[in-house]
C-alpha cells in the first residue's frame, strides 16, 4: 500500500506498515509529493478546488457538506490573517476513526492542511484534538516536529515563498467543542459554547478572521485527491459520495473496529467484515452515524448502503460513520436513558431548550427504566424532543432530540412495556 | 446603508440593511419576546424567547440576532412562531421557582409578564426542580440564583459596558451558574446596573430588598446631585419615603445607566442624623426652636457683624437656585465673599477666565473620540459613567493618553500613560506641550518653554495628532492642584496645537452651575460684574467673623480641612444650613434644617452645560425646608431688596433669563489668556498624593450605610510604591505614622507600584485623614 497509486484506502493504508506514524514510512510511500507538485509547481487554488469538486469529497465529521463548495466560500483573496483548522475533536459516542488517521497516518492529515493552507491563502493552521487521547496529542506533535525539521512546515516552503505554521491544541473532553464554532471558541480561550451563525466562519472565524473548519478525515483525504485527482476519488465511491469513508464499527459484533471502505458498500458487508453479530445472536438496531443519528431497526438496515443518500432516505443520517450495532439482547429504554444522559451531560448550557430539555428528558426516561413510567410520557417525550429541535443555536439540541423520537417511532412497545409492567421486554 | 423592504406580520417596512428583525420590529413598534436581547449589549441569542417565523426558512430564527435581508417576510405571531415561543418559555418555566409572592421583582418581572402570554397554566413538569446557591455580591445586589434564567446580560454588561468581567458563567448544562470569580465581591462602580439588566429576581437590589411591592411606588423624575453628569433618575417613593432610585433613560446624558452612587445614595437621606427641626446654641448647649426665631436671630446676628468680614461657602452639590440667592444675599449686604470651590487650592485664574469651564464639547461626543489626552483625573471614581463613554471611544479604537499622579486600573487599553509626583505634573504636560509643537513644527509656546519631549511625550503627541476627533480633559486633581492655572494654561496650548477640543470635567453635580449664578468672588451670574471678595481659600485661610455654611463639612469638603476647621472654630458666629447635624454640632452657632435635592425643587447644571430642573420628590422632612426659601426669608429679614421669589422657578429665572440653557451655554468658555509658567522647583522629600474616594464626596453618600459596605469605602491606607518602603525601613501591610501641618496619624502601609517616586497616597475628604491638612504638599512618614 502506498500513495503512490490509487489505493482503494485513503486514510488508512498506513497501519499495516512498520512504522505507521513516521515521516519516513510516510515520504518512501509517496507522502509530501502532492504538496511539494502544488508548491512549487504553483498550481492554482481554483483547479484543487475544481479537483474537490469532482471527487464529491463530503465533509467526514458528520454533516456530509460537500468540501470543495466549503473550501470555495473563503475569501481567499482577502488581505488579512486567515486560518485553516482542523477538527479532531471526536466526541461523538461511537466514533473513534480519526484518533487512527492521527495515531497511524498523520502525515497524511499534516499534509493536507499545508495544501489547505495553500489553496485558502492561510499561514497558520490550528489541529484541535479531543481531550482524552493525549497519547495521540503526543504522537500528533512528534510528527509536527519531524515535519517542521524537514521542512513541510515553517517558512518559505520548498523554496518558495509559501509559509505554513501549523499547531496542535488539545481539548479538555467537552462535547460541544466538536460544534465548530465552539471549537474556535476554545482556541481562543473561551468558554467552549458555539456562537451564532451567520456570521459562517468563512468570513468571521477563529480570532474573527475567515477560518475554514474540517474534519481529520477530510484533511486527510486531500493529499490524495490532489495525488491521483478528483475524478479517481470519486470512482472508488458513488455519485454525490465520492471515496471511501472509514466506519468505526462497534457493540455487538464480533470484531469492532475501524474500517475503510467505499461509499455505497451494503451495510451487510460491512457487518461481515466486523465479523458479524456476536454469539450468533439476531441483529436487532443500528446507529449508522454516530449517537446523534437516529436509530434504525435492522430489517431497514440490512437494505441500506453506507453512504450518505442512502442512509438519509431510510430516516437517519451516515454522520461521522460510527455504526453503533445492537443486537437482540438490548434493552431499548436502557440504552436511550445512556444516550440522554450524554446529552443532558454535554448541553452547554447556553440555549433555553437544550439546557432545560436535556434533563427534562433524561429524567423521564430514567423514571421510565426505573419502573416509574407514566402513561402520559410517551407523548411528553415525543413534545419535549420536538420543542428542543430547531429552537437552538447549534445542532446539539437536535442531537439530543433525534435519539429519542426515533428509539419511541421504533420501538415504541418497549417504552410501552416498561410502563407498564414495569419491567424490561427483552 | 442601502434600504431594504421587508415585511413583519404583513405590514411593509423600509429598513437599513444590517439591521436585524429584532431592530425592524422595534422601529415599526412591534413587540417581540425575549429576555437575552439588550439593545446595548451584544448579540448572544441564548433564551431562544424571539425565536420567529422567517418564509423559506427551515425553522424559526432568532429576531435578535437574525440580519434582514431584501424580500424578507417574517410573522411573529403566527402559529409556527408562537409555538416555538411557546416552547422555550415552558422550559425557562421548568425549572424556575414558583416564588414570585416573595419574589421583589414581582410586577416588574420580564418572565412574570411573557409568562402571562406564552406560558402554561399548569406545568407538565414533573420531576425535582433545579435548586441553585445563592452567590455573595457584596453589600448592593441581593441575590437568589435559582431564578435565574442564564440570559447572560449580567455577564456581557461587565466584559462590555463596566469593562471588567466580574461575573462569570461557569458550569454546563444545567449546571452552569452565574458567580463571582474566587468568591470576590462585585466591586465595579457601575455595578448596579445588574439589577436592572436581570430580566427576573435572580439579581435584586439589596438595601430595597424586602421593603416595598413595586406596585406600590410612585415614579418621580429627578436629577443626580453627585457628579457631573447629572444622570436623569427615576425616584420611587412610598409613603413619602424614597424608597429606591432606577435610571431615567436619557441617551444624550447616562443613556439607561447609573452609577452605584447616584442609584444607591437615596439610603443617606432618611438617617438619624437627619436635621429636623432649627437648632441654636444658647450658653453652650443646642436648643431646638422655630424657623421665626431662628432666623431672626440670624439676620440680628448678621447685621452686628461687618459685611467683609462675612464668608459664604458652599458645597458644589447644591441646585442653582440656592447658590444664586446665596450670593444674591452676600453682595446684598455688601460681601463679595462668596465661593463653592472649597477643594480647589489655585485661584489665580479668575481674573483671567472668560467665562465658566467646562467639558468643552456634548457628554455624547465623549463615546466616538479618536483621540484623548486626560491630565489629573481618576476618571472611575470620579465620573463613572463618562469614563464608560471613554472606554467606549477606545472600544472604538480610540487612543487614550494619561498624565496622573496615581493610577488606578482604567479597565481599557491606555495608548501612553506617565504617572509623576503632583509637582511634575505640570512640567510633564508642557513636555506633550514641546513634543506637539516640534512635532508640527510650530513655535514652541512660552509657557511650555521648559518641558522635555522625552519619549512618552513624543507617543503622547503623535498619538494627538491623528484621528479625527481629539479632545484634552482637566480631572479633578487637576482642579484641586496648586498649580491649576498652569495645567489648564497648557492643556489649552495641547489642545490648541493639536486641533483638540479642551474641557473640564466638573467635579460635582453643579460645579458649572455654581459658576454661572455667580458663586464665586468678583463674577456675579452670568460673568456680569460683582463685588470682589475672598475665595474660598481666602476665607478659610484667616478667621473671618462669621461664616454661612451652605452644607458644607469643613473637615471632609475642604482642600486644607485643618486650616477650615480652625478658622471656623475661630469665628464668633457660624451658620450651618444642612439636612444633617454632623461635626457642625461643634463649631456652629445656629443649625438650619435644609431639604436634600428629594425635598426641594432645583435644578443642576451638568458639565456640559445641560441646564436640568427638577421637583421635589417627597415632602420635607420635619420643619426642614428648601434652602432657596431659607435664604429668601433671611434675605427679608435682612431688608434686602430683590428677595421677592415665590418659587423656585422664578428665583432660576432672576440667575439665568428666560432662556436658562441659551445663556448657560453662551457663558461658558475654557479659555484663559496670561497665565504665566514657571519651572517647578525640585521637591524635596515626599509629597502627599490625594484623591477624594468616590463615597465620601458629599454628605449624602457619607451616610448610605449600603455603599459604606463597599470596597471602594474601605478605610483609608498610605500607599507608596516598594522603593519607598525600603526606603522608609517600613513593612507592607505594617503601620506608618504621616504628618503634615498637624498631628500625626497612624495608617496601615499598603504597596503600590504604580505610584511615582517619594509620593504618599493618603485620600482626602474622609474623617479618618481630616486631621493630616492640605491635599497636596509635603507629608513626612516614619514607621511607628
Amino acid at each position: 500500500m502506498s500513495l503512490l497509486k490509487p489505493t482503494p484506502q485513503v486514510c488508512s493504508w498506513t497501519q499495516a506498515l512498520d512504522h505507521s506514524a513516521s515521516l519516513a514510512t510516510y515520504v518512501a510511500n509517496g507522502g509530501y509529493q502532492a504538496l511539494r507538485r502544488v508548491v512549487t509547481e504553483q498550481v492554482s487554488g481554483d483547479a484543487i478546488i475544481a479537483e474537490l469538486k469532482t471527487s464529491a469529497l463530503r465533509g467526514r465529521g458528520g454533516a456530509g457538506f460537500p468540501t470543495g463548495l466549503k473550501w470555495s466560500f473563503m475569501p481567499r483573496a482577502f488581505p488579512g490573517d486567515k486560518y485553516i483548522v482542523c477538527n479532531s475533536d471526536e466526541g461523538e459516542p461511537g466514533t473513534f476513526k480519526d484518533r487512527d488517521i492521527l495515531r497511524h497516518n498523520p502525515h497524511q492529515l499534516i499534509e493536507g492542511m499545508a495544501i489547505a493552507g495553500y489553496v485558502l491563502g492561510a499561514r497558520v493552521g490550528y489541529n484541535y484534538i479531543h481531550g482524552e487521547i493525549f497519547e495521540i496529542y503526543d504522537i500528533f506533535e512528534r510528527a509536527l516536529k519531524e515535519a517542521r525539521e524537514a521542512g513541510y512546515l515553517g517558512d518559505n516552503l520548498f523554496g518558495t515563498d509559501f509559509c505554513f505554521q501549523l499547531h496542535a491544541h488539545h481539548g479538555y473532553g467537552a462535547y460541544i467543542c466538536g460544534e465548530e464554532t465552539a471549537l474556535l471558541e476554545s482556541i481562543e480561550g473561551k468558554k467552549g459554547q458555539p456562537r451564532f451563525k451567520p456570521p459562517f466562519p468563512a468570513s468571521f472565524g477563529l480570532y474573527g478572521k475567515p477560518t475554514t473548519i474540517n474534519n481529520t478525515e477530510t484533511l486527510a483525504s486531500v493529499p490524495w485527491i490532489v495525488q491521483h485527482g478528483g475524478q479517481a476519488f470519486l470512482e472508488l465511491g458513488k455519485p454525490n459520495n465520492g471515496g471511501p469513508k472509514l466506519f468505526s464499527v462497534s457493540g455487538h459484533v464480533n470484531k469492532p473496529g475501524n474500517y475503510e471502505v467505499p461509499l455505497g458498500t451494503p451495510f451487510a458487508e460491512l457487518l461481515e467484515l466486523a465479523g458479524g453479530v456476536r454469539n450468533g445472536h439476531k441483529l436487532k438496531a443500528v446507529i449508522p452515524g454516530g449517537s446523534s443519528a437516529p436509530v434504525l431497526p435492522a430489517e431497514v438496515m440490512m437494505d441500506c448502503t453506507m453512504d450518505f443518500d442512502c442512509i438519509a432516505k431510510a430516516g437517519s443520517m451516515l454522520g461521522s460513520g460510527a455504526v453503533i450495532v445492537m443486537d437482540e439482547t438490548v434493552c431499548m429504554v436502557r440504552a436511550l436513558e445512556r444516550l440522554s444522559y450524554f446529552y443532558f451531560e454535554e448541553s452547554c448550557g447556553q440555549c433555553t431548550p437544550c439546557r432545560e430539555g436535556t434533563g427534562w428528558m433524561y429524567r423521564v426516561i430514567h423514571r421510565i427504566e426505573h419502573g416509574q413510567g407514566r402513561p402520559e410520557d410517551m407523548e411528553l417525550l415525543n413534545s419535549v424532543a420536538g420543542r428542543i429541535g430547531g429552537h437552538t443555536i447549534c445542532a446539539l439540541g437536535d442531537a439530543a432530540a433525534m435519539p429519542v423520537q426515533s428509539f419511541l417511532k421504533h420501538f415504541g412497545r418497549e417504552f410501552e412495556y416498561h410502563i407498564e409492567q414495569k419491567r424490561c421486554m427483552v | 446603508m442601502a434600504t431594504l423592504n421587508i415585511e413583519i406580520d404583513g405590514r411593509a417596512l423600509q429598513v437599513e440593511s444590517g439591521d436585524t428583525i429584532m431592530d425592524a420590529a422595534n422601529q415599526a413598534g412591534i413587540t417581540i419576546p425575549h429576555f437575552c436581547y439588550h439593545k446595548k449589549l451584544s448579540i448572544a441569542a441564548n433564551c431562544r424567547m424571539c425565536l420567529v417565523q422567517v418564509e423559506k426558512a427551515p425553522k424559526p430564527l432568532p429576531a435578535c440576532a437574525t440580519p434582514v435581508t431584501d424580500g424578507m417576510k417574517v410573522y411573529t405571531r403566527s402559529e409556527y412562531a408562537i409555538n416555538a415561543q411557546k416552547s422555550v418559555m415552558e422550559f425557562l418555566l421548568i425549572n424556575h421557582p414558583l416564588d414570585c409572592p416573595i419574589c421583589d421583582q414581582g410586577g416588574e418581572c420580564t418572565l412574570q409578564d411573557l409568562a402571562v402570554g406564552y406560558g402554561g397554566s399548569s406545568s407538565r413538569y414533573q420531576e425535582i426542580k433545579r435548586v441553585v446557591r445563592d452567590k455573595n455580591l457584596g453589600p448592593l445586589i441581593a441575590t437568589d440564583m435559582t431564578r435565574c434564567i442564564h440570559c447572560s446580560r449580567c455577564v456581557r454588561f461587565g466584559q462590555e459596558i463596566a469593562g471588567v468581567m466580574e461575573l462569570g458563567m461557569p458550569g454546563r448544562g444545567e449546571h452552569t451558574e452565574v458567580m463571582p470569580f474566587l468568591e470576590s465581591q462585585v466591586a465595579s462602580e457601575l455595578s448596579g446596573n445588574v439589577i436592572d439588566l436581570c430580566p427576573v429576581g435572580a439579581l435584586t437590589s439589596k438595601p430595597f430588598r424586602y421593603t416595598a411591592r413595586s406596585w406600590e411606588l410612585s415614579r418621580r423624575p429627578s436629577i443626580s446631585p453627585h457628579d457631573s453628569l447629572g444622570s436623569n433618575l427615576e425616584v420611587h417613593v412610598k409613603d413619602n419615603k424614597v424608597m429606591r432610585v432606577l435610571p431615567r433613560e436619557n441617551e444624550d446624558v447616562n443613556e439607561c445607566w447609573l452609577a452605584d452612587r447616584d442609584r444607591f445614595s437615596y439610603e443617606g437621606l432618611n438617617t438619624a442624623e437627619r436635621l429636623t427641626q432649627p437648632m441654636v446654641k444658647y450658653n453652650g448647649q443646642w436648643m431646638e426652636t422655630t424657623w421665626q426665631a431662628a432666623l431672626e436671630f440670624v439676620a440680628d446676628k448678621l447685621k452686628t457683624i461687618p459685611a467683609e468680614q462675612i464668608g459664604a461657602l458652599s458645597t458644589p452639590y447644591r441646585p442653582a437656585e440656592e447658590l444664586f440667592l446665596l450670593q444674591k444675599l452676600m453682595r446684598g449686604m455688601g460681601s463679595g465673599n462668596v465661593d463653592h470651590r472649597l477643594r480647589q487650592s489655585d485661584f489665580s485664574l479668575d481674573d483671567k477666565a472668560h467665562g465658566g469651564f467646562w467639558l468643552g464639547m456634548p457628554v455624547t461626543y465623549m463615546s466616538r473620540l479618536n483621540r484623548m489626552l486626560v491630565v489629573g483625573a481618576n476618571l472611575r471614581k470620579d465620573h463613572p459613567l463618562m469614563a464608560h463613554r471613554i472606554r467606549e471611544s477606545v472600544r472604538w479604537y480610540g487612543e487614550l493618553n494619561l498624565i496622573n499622579a496615581h493610577e488606578d486600573e482604567f479597565l481599557g487599553k491606555v495608548h501612553a500613560k506617565r504617572i509623576v509626583a503632583p509637582s511634575q505634573l505640570a512640567s510633564t504636560l508642557a513636555g506633550v506641550c514641546r513634543a506637539l509643537a516640534e512635532l508640527k513644527a510650530l513655535p514652541v509656546p512660552d509657557i511650555a518653554a521648559h518641558g522635555v519631549a522625552d519619549d512618552t511625550a513624543r507617543k503622547m503627541a503623535d498619538s494627538l495628532s491623528g484621528g479625527e476627533t481629539r479632545a484634552v480633559f482637566l480631572g479633578n486633581m487637576a482642579q484641586h492642584h496648586p498649580s491649576y492655572s498652569q495645567i489648564h494654561a497648557l492643556a489649552q496650548e495641547v489642545s490648541r496645537l493639536a486641533g483638540a477640543s479642551f474641557g473640564v470635567l466638573g467635579e460635582a453635580a453643579n460645579s458649572v452651575g455654581a459658576v454661572a449664578v455667580g458663586a464665586i468672588p468678583g463674577c456675579g451670574a452670568l460673568g456680569q460684574p460683582a463685588l470682589k471678595g475672598l475665595n474660598a481659600q481666602q476665607m478659610l485661610a484667616q478667621p473671618l467673623r462669621a461664616y454661612l455654611l451652605l452644607s458644607v463639612e469643613a473637615e471632609l469638603d475642604t482642600h486644607d480641612p485643618v486650616a477650615a476647621i480652625a478658622s471656623i472654630n475661630a469665628a464668633e458666629f457660624v451658620v450651618m444650613m444642612s439636612p444633617y447635624k454632623g461635626k457642625s454640632l461643634d463649631y456652629a452657632d445656629v443649625l438650619l434644617p435644609i431639604a436634600p435635592w428629594t425635598e426641594t425643587s432645583g435644578t443642576f447644571v451638568n458639565t456640559e452645560g445641560r441646564v436640568q430642573s427638577f421637583s421635589a420628590v417627597v415632602k420635607p422632612l420635619g420643619e426642614t425646608r428648601p434652602a432657596w426659601k431659607v435664604l429668601r426669608v433671611l434675605g427679608n429679614l435682612l431688608g434686602l431688596a430683590g428677595f421677592e421669589h415665590n418659587d423656585s422657578k422664578e428665583v432660576l429665572r432672576d440667575a439665568l433669563g428666560d432662556t436658562p440653557l441659551g445663556s448657560v451655554q453662551a457663558f461658558l468658555d475654557n479659555e484663559v489668556s496670561g497665565v504665566k509658567v514657571e519651572p517647578p522647583s525640585p521637591g524635596e522629600g515626599l509629597e502627599r498624593v490625594a484623591e477624594v474616594p468616590i463615597y465620601q464626596t458629599d454628605a449624602v453618600v457619607r451616610r448610605s450605610p449600603s455603599l459604606q459596605m463597599t470596597l471602594d469605602a474601605s478605610l483609608p491606607v498610605a500607599r507608596m510604591n516598594s522603593r519607598l518602603i525600603a526606603k522608609l525601613g517600613l513593612q507592607e501591610n505594617g503601620r506608618v505614622s504621616v504628618r503634615q501641618t498637624a498631628s500625626a496619624l497612624t495608617l496601615k502601609v499598603q504597596r503600590d507600584d504604580f505610584l511615582p517616586d517619594n509620593c504618599v497616597r493618603v485620600p482626602s475628604g474622609h474623617p479618618l485623614t481630616a486631621g493630616l491638612g492640605p491635599m497636596f504638599g509635603p507629608i513626612t512618614a516614619e514607621p511607628v
